[in-house]
């Protein structure tokens, strides 16, 4: 699509028109079209700042960053959504990390544990409470390894001591309990939570098993930054482990306590989502003295882009190893794009996800034959718009923060055959008959990282974009009526 | 006064500044001798900081407190 700047913006100041001047004001930043040729996004847009009272956000909160996104994919570790019973109870399970293990036995990924939080609570402080449920838990799943109490909002409100809480139930109960102080309330979105929770891991785990003697080798590497939803983490250490590395640790997703704590030994820290783990990468890296780079697993040119710049981390064996396992995936790969790409070719993909997919896929529909012609970040900073600009065609356009207003209103205007972004968002585009993918949890599909997970996402894309039903939004009688637009845009 | 951490790529000295999500290629450091290291740091963007000068050059990447130019110590 040949649009220019002056194009996009002019579209960018329709939309944001009906905004009051000062609220209007505020959009206008984060909402730009893309110019590849900046090294900086700063000046081009801005992110990272608090949502506009009144404007709709889509953002979840630092309780989310922590508990849904770090800390509760650890399986073998029980999270206490400590508060209010809702926040956990809305949120169990929904981000599909997948995980082995006897849930309820040995892991506990898909339970929800909270001090469910009443009036009482409120005013005379829950610390009492958190200490019988700590205990309860642990005399009610004797296989967990240990705890961490991810605060909600009420807790920071009140003031409850947890930390003095977690010291002596970790001493009583002669298991790590570890307190996040990752209440609902700081900071602008959850991308401050998985600081905290990052701090909390760096502070607690890590380095917890220093002085253990574990027998390592020079190709051991770490996962880090992989959720495994819908089991991504999985189809990335195939490939991994097929070009000869050995996995220790996933962070976090079907990770478990005790390799987390091992990861201090690694050779080579991989990083997927930059933006929920760089910290704890820098960290390591400072302390440990492991080197960390990012890759891409999502679709079969980046990928086998990142398996060749992990390979040069090595030695020649790996490489070659790399090089083999390139050649025989194409075989694997290539009857995929052969089959989807006729389909899929010239159709246009909006996106508006977390905090890496955004940039991450790009590359996977292009491999399609898509184009990405809008993309935008709930929760990213400066440095993931830095890493997003050259990823994307000139005057692409970019929204930080959307709201649900601007989201609609984007779409009617640029009539993407695709929009990529969450649940809160499917079904506003669905009724207004447009295609879609939940892109934070493959909508009960995946994986889509790395070859064996490329087929899935082609299918899927397929699946949504060329669903025989887009052909019937039309009501037979409004068959022949001149403005069937309305018809179907009102839904 | 900020946390920063320095550390070095292919390019030279890198500056990040976590708070603001600055990374910066570092253009010109004040001292950067094995028995000098530190003061005025000079970024790609034109920013300039200050850190504490140390007596020998350490191992990167290091976390240091730094302060804008602008500030007084
Ligand atoms: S903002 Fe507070 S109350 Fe709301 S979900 Fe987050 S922790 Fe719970």
């Amino acid at each position: 699509m040949a649009t220019t700047k002056a194009e996009t913006q002019a579209l960018i100041d329709e939309v944001l028109q009906v905004y009051p001047e000062k609220a209007r004001k505020v959009r206008a930043k984060h909402v730009a079209p893309n110019d590849p040729s900046l090294e900086k996004s700063k000046g081009c847009i801005t992110s990272n700042r608090k949502s506009l009272p009144g404007v709709m956000t889509v953002r979840g909160c630092a309780y989310a960053g922590s508990k849904g996104v770090v800390w509760g994919p650890i399986k073998d570790m029980i999270h206490i959504s400590h508060g209010p019973v809702g926040c956990g109870q809305y949120s169990r399970a929904g981000r599909r990390n997948y995980y082995t293990g006897t849930t309820g036995v040995d892991s506990f990924g898909t339970l929800n544990f909270t001090s469910d939080f009443q009036e009482k609570d409120v005013v005379f402080g829950g610390d009492k409470k958190l200490v019988k449920l700590l205990e309860e838990a642990n005399q009610l799943f004797p296989l967990v390894k240990g705890f961490s109490v991810q605060s909600e909002c009420p807790i920071g409100l009140i003031g409850d001591d947890i930390e003095a809480v977690a010291r002596k139930s970790t001493v009583d109960l002669g298991k790590p309990v570890i307190a996040v102080r990752c209440e609902g309330f700081r900071g602008v979105s959850q991308s401050l939570g998985h600081h905290i929770a990052n701090d909390a891991l760096r502070d607690h785990v890590l380095g917890n098993r220093d002085d253990e003697e574990f027998p390592t080798t020079p190709y051991d590497v770490a996962i880090i930054g992989d959720y495994n939803i819908g089991g991504d983490a999985w189809s990335s250490r195939i490939l991994l482990e097929e070009i000869g590395l050995r996995v220790v640790a996933q962070w976090s997703g079907d990770g478990t306590l005790a390799e987390m704590e091992r990861t201090t030994k690694v050779k080579l820290n991989l990083v997927h989502c930059y933006r929920s783990m760089n910290y704890i990468s820098r960290f390591m890296e400072e302390k440990y003295e492991i080197p960390w780079m990012e890759y891409n697993f999502f679709g079969p040119s980046k990928t086998e882009e990142s398996l060749r710049a992990i390979a040069a981390r090595f030695d020649e064996t790996i490489q070659a190893k790399a090089e083999e396992v390139i050649a025989r995936y194409r075989a694997q790969w290539q009857p995929v794009i052969d089959k989807y790409k006729p389909r899929l070719a010239g159709k246009k993909v909006m996106l508006y996800v977390g905090g890496l997919r955004p940039r991450h896929v790009i590359g996977a529909y292009e491999d399609l034959g898509m184009e990405v012609i809008g993309a935008g970040y709930e929760f990213a900073h400066n440095d993931d718009y830095d890493r997003t600009l050259k990823d994307l065609k000139e005057a692409t356009l970019l929204y930080d923060d959307a709201s649900a207003y601007e989201l609609e209103e984007f779409v009617k205007r640029l009539k993407p055959d695709l929009v990529g972004s969450g649940i809160k968002e499917k079904y506003v585009f669905h009724k207004m008959g447009v295609a879609f993918r939940q892109m934070h949890s493959w909508d009960y599909s995946g994986p889509y990282h790395g070859f064996d997970g490329f087929a899935i996402f082609a299918r899927d894309m397929d699946m949504a974009v060329n669903s025989p039903v887009w052909s019937q939004l039309k009501a037979p009688w409004l068959a022949d009526a001149d403005a069937p637009e309305a018809a179907v845009v009102n839904g | 006064m900020a946390n920063i951490i320095i550390s070095e790529n292919s390019k030279g000295l890198v500056f990040y500044l976590a708070k603001k999500d600055l990374e910066e290629q570092i253009t010109h450091l004040e001292f950067n001798s094995a028995d000098r290291w530190g003061g005025v740091i000079e970024l790609g963007d034109g920013s300039r900081y200050v850190i504490d000068v140390l007596d020998a050059k350490p191992r990167l990447p290091i976390s240091l407190r730094a302060r804008r130019e602008s500030e007084t110590a």
